[in-house]
């Protein structure tokens, strides 16, 4: 093998700075070899090390009275009685997805889901949160095609239904799509596996995949800038085999079924590498590996490409001594390739060797905890105005009529219906879905096998608000997940968070991801609601251009008892509509102001969106469990994108019935219907159950009217419109289909 | 009643078959590896639904040469009730146990949904316990379901009262709406849909049960 110099070229080419390198030198006591820079380069990537974010991650609330393990390991874990856990975590897969579509958004999913399988629980439930650019740039439609084939070409084939998430569209996105993977697992709490390998002389051992020359560097790439060149990394992109990670799911449980396992790890960014060095560090050993045993795919690797690969459906475990056999016949009936490829040393280094000699020797501390912990500036927010109800913004006045806005919101990108995405996607496989996307529910509902118990899981972020307001908007992202979950009656207990912004060199957007964190800390506190698993995803940025902020939350809740929850689609003729939670008719960054009075343009002045009010959020959601419990409601739908108006119509859509609305006494029609104030809930009732309701929120503070029944088959809201609810759901259903047709 | 329900490597309904026939039968499956060569001794066989080796090459292709479904292939021949589901249907087509092939749908993309189905005859093992014409919902989830067979075929298929299920607005393309078909001799079923996962008001509704019914009053 050809030696390489380490020249300053070859440093700025794995993207440490000057400084960085000195530090390893410093730490190193002279200058590392190729095989050892290219191993700090990744670790101290900003995907390995979050060096720019740690700092600030570290103040939010990660612990509750349900969390067994938050931050810091492959995914967090919850507790759901009986013995029984949920492990779960989103992450991204943004920057591979805009290169290669496919390959990227299926090894999107097959990583979610060995971090989850990894802890040891079977995967019951994927989402995901999809962004892409204006549909009318030349390269969305083909993005779109791409990621929800991927999604689904690999999600159905290893048979966990993908049950929810969202689709948004903004020209924001063009040059940076995001797309955000969640998982959601199952264990016993007995039963949960951790990644640090304790104890000297343990066996370390390879399964999954043969280790190919794909996805060097990918780390790397997904802590930089896109520009014009940045489809030349397509190498860099990894290819995914869902049929092995089947398989590997498969042995690893039967493994986990025994008591083989000290410590277990995926190998995602930066494979072997880092998960060779978070198993050593958070255990406290050190690492002998000898690379000659490492499964090769391709002939003539060396020990920097073995290193560095991010091929998929790979893992490595720490066994005790003596269960050796054990793994090798397990992972032999499976089909998959085992290796013993090193052992647990009390040396704290990582030692690897290659055709007899030493290629790589450093301290595995300085690769972890050590690692590089940035303190950027940031950009103070800016003051906003707030949007005044007052004739300027009323469609009258503007010339336009309630039946052409109805029309324009419900066939909007991020409003109409995706049946055309999650129809490609296996729903049902494993027989205990019970609620998914084509419900129409606020979250997903996925029953835990062999009981009556059920998790509920949703993902949410209004870019708009967070663009406009960082801190309301973190807050709001997590309202909303607690919001959709209450709906369907579940008590809400974690979340997930994937924080996806810009070059976080650029203080703007810094400014915008420390606002962000500080409102979800503030949500999840005021809700005790803490943050159990995460990722970061910055750089997303093209030329210099960076995505609206997007930090999206991924939410679980729990319903006891699957004979008590609600969806939209339960509300029967006569029910009366009821509107829970204060209304002012707030315009400021909502759908309305962006869509109909034309705020989105680059130069339209920046309004205040709805701001949370924490309190209320937790009373009204807490009110709305009980209304469920106690079976006194119909049918529930949270007020989000598009307000009253849109809340009924969806409910109209999935009960099959239509609705007579009734105006308010203090606010503009147009504010009332399509304001987006927070905390509300729009809940069908039966008569008798409408006074008791009334009069219980009233006691406890929550404002509670009844706005409407439910009946017909036309969409009434008196002053505004009268529409045929057929006509309106086809062209809610059509949208999407004809765009993707085109 | 005693079943068996086929295991590949990358099966993915295998539990939820086996959920199903517990549930209706009170006794719980055997579960067979794929490499095994003979069929335990049982009433029915399920095959079910997934990827089975990935689906690599042709849905079903690889596991039709599989050991088990040799054995399966010589006792079906002797009349033993097998029912192939989704991935089994293909697998089933593939080992030549049924006539025709499961294509990649009209529409090229992945298709689940709550499928409407009419049940076309009740006078067979696997759909005695429905009413004529009877429509049932049963959840869809495939790429290859759209059902080809050649013209002969489709007239013998009809004719011989061997056209069990009919999707009500077809979602992949399939000739004549076919979505479940037996063997001449009755005792071997393939259907595109998933009564597997319609055995629940909770999940998928409650289409499939009358299925397993009427393999239970079939068989003992």
């Amino acid at each position: 093998m050809k030696k390489v110099v380490i020249t300053p070229e070859v440093v700025a080419e794995h993207g440490l700075s000057e400084s960085e390198y000195e530090l390893i030198c410093d730490r190193l006591g002279r200058t590392p070899n190729i095989n050892e820079l290219g191993i700090f380069s990744v670790m101290w990537s900003e995907h390995c090390s979050y060096k720019s974010s740690r700092r600030h991650l570290k103040k939010m609330l990660t612990k509750g009275e349900r969390v067994i393990q938050g931050p810091g390991e492959n995914a967090g874990v919850i507790d759901i009685d009986d013995g029984d856990a949920i492990i779960f975590k989103m992450e991204s897969h943004n920057h591979p997805s805009y290169i290669e579509p496919y390959q990227g958004a299926a090894t999107g999913v097959g990583g979610i889901m060995r971090d989850v399988f990894t802890m040891g629980a079977r995967p019951i439930a994927n989402l995901n949160a999809l962004r892409f650019g204006d549909p009318s740039h030349p390269k969305t439609r083909s993005l779109v095609a791409g990621v929800v084939h991927g999604i689904g070409g690999y999600g159905n084939c290893v048979g966990v239904p993908t049950v929810g998430g969202e689709t948004n569209f903004h020209r924001g996105y063009n040059d940076n799509i995001l797309v955000n993977a969640m998982c959601v697992g199952h264990a016993k709490k007995d039963k949960v596996f951790y990644s640090a390998a304790k104890g000297v002389g343990n066996p370390i051992f390879y399964v999954g995949s043969k280790t190919g020359r794909d996805g060097i560097h990918g780390a790397t790439m997904a802590s930089a800038e896109f520009d014009d060149d940045s489809e030349e990394k397509r190498p860099t992109v990894q290819v995914g085999d869902p049929f092995t990670e089947k398989l590997l799911i498969e042995a690893c449980m039967e493994l986990m079924s025994t008591d083989a396992i000290i410590a277990i790890q995926d190998m995602g960014a930066a494979g072997l590498t880092s998960s060779a060095i978070e198993m050593a560090d958070k255990g406290g050993v050190g690492v002998k590996m000898n690379l000659d045993k490492v499964p090769q795919r391709e002939s003539k690797m060396t020990p920097y490409e073995m290193m560095l690969s991010e091929s998929q459906e790979r893992m490595l475990m720490v066994l005790k001594p003596g269960k050796e056999n054990l793994a090798v016949e397990i992972f032999n009936k499976w089909d998959l390739d085992v290796a013993e490829v090193g052992i647990t040393t009390d040396t704290g280094h990582l030692i690897l060797t290659h055709k007899g000699k030493t290629v790589c020797d450093i301290p595995i501390a300085p690769l972890g905890d050590d690692a590089p912990n940035l303190k950027r500036p940031y950009a103070k927010p800016q003051e906003l105005e707030t949007l005044k109800n007052d004739p300027v913004i009323d469609p009258i006045e503007r010339g336009t009529n309630y039946k052409d806005i109805i029309s324009i919101l419900i066939t909007s990108p991020d409003i109409a219906s995706k049946r055309w995405i999650w129809e490609q996607y296996d729903r049902s496989v494993m027989g205990d879905t019970v609620q998914s996307s084509n419900s129409g529910g606020d979250a997903a509902i996925v029953r835990i096998h062999g009981t009556n118990k059920a998790v509920a899981i949703t993902t949410d972020c209004t870019p708009r608000y967070v663009t406009a307001d960082a801190f309301e908007g973190g807050k709001q992202a997590v309202a909303e997940t607690y919001r959709n979950l209450c709906s369907v009656g579940a008590e809400p207990i974690a979340i997930t968070d994937c924080l996806n912004f810009g070059n976080p060199e650029r203080k703007e957007v810094m400014g915008q991801f420390v606002r962000s964190i500080e409102g979800i800390d503030a949500a999840c506190r005021a809700l005790d609601y803490p943050v159990v698993s995460g990722n970061v995803s910055l750089y997303n940025e093209t030329n210099g251009q960076a995505i609206p902020p997007t930090p999206c939350i991924g939410g679980v809740g729990l319903i006891k008892n699957l004979d008590r929850y609600a969806s939209l689609s339960g509300a029967k003729n006569g029910d009366h509509l009821v509107l829970l939670g204060n209304t002012t008719g707030w315009l400021g960054a909502s759908l309305y102001a962006h869509l109909i009075l034309g705020h989105d343009k680059a130069d339209s002045p920046i309004y205040a969106p709805p701001p949370v009010d924490l309190m209320a959020e937790k009373n009204n959601g807490t009110y709305i469990q009980r209304l469920i419990r106690n079976r006194r409601v119909n049918a529930v739908h949270d007020l989000s994108d598009g307000g009253l108006a849109l809340a009924a119509i969806e409910m109209a859509f999935a009960s099959k019935l239509g609705f007579e609305i009734k105006g308010s006494a203090d606010i503009p029609v147009y504010a009332w219907l399509f304001g987006e104030d927070q905390g509300r809930y729009l809940i069908a009732v039966e008569g008798n159950s409408l006074n008791p309701i009334l009069s219980t929120a009233q006691g406890l503070n929550i404002p509670a009217k009844k706005i409407g029944v439910i009946g017909g088959d036309r969409l009434i809201a008196s002053g505004a419109f009268d529409l045929s609810l057929h006509d309106t759901h086809m062209e809610y259903e059509n949208w999407m289909p004809d765009y993707m047709a085109d | 009643m005693q079943s068996a329900v086929i295991v590949f490597p990358a099966s993915n309904c295998d539990r939820d078959a086996a959920t199903a026939l517990e549930k209706i039968t009170g006794h719980k499956p055997l579960m067979v590896w794929h490499e095994e060569t003979t069929l335990p001794k049982v009433d029915f066989v399920i095959i079910p639904g997934g990827f089975s080796y990935g689906d690599y090459l042709r849905s079903g292709a690889i596991a039709a040469r599989s050991p088990i479904v040799q054995d399966i292939i010589k006792k079906a021949g002797t009349g033993l009730p097998v029912a192939g589901f989704c991935n089994g249907f293909q697998i089933l087509t593939e080992a030549g146990l049924l006539p025709g092939a499961l294509m990649r749908n009209k529409g090229l993309r992945f298709v689940c949904r709550p499928q409407k189905l009419q049940v076309v005859n009740t006078q067979t093992m696997f759909t005695s316990g429905y009413n004529n014409e009877e429509e049932i919902t049963v959840p869809i989830a495939h790429f290859d379901g759209n059902y080809y067979a050649d013209d002969d075929t489709l007239k013998k298929l009809k004719r011989t009262g061997r056209i069990l299920f009919k999707y009500v607005d077809n979602p992949n393309g399939s000739q004549n709406d076919i979505a479940g078909i037996s063997n001449q001799a009755g005792n071997v079923l393939g259907m595109m849909p998933h009564p597997e996962r319609a055995i629940d008001p909770l999940h998928g509704g409650t289409g499939g049960i009358a299925l397993f019914k009427s393999i239970v009053e079939a068989v003992q």
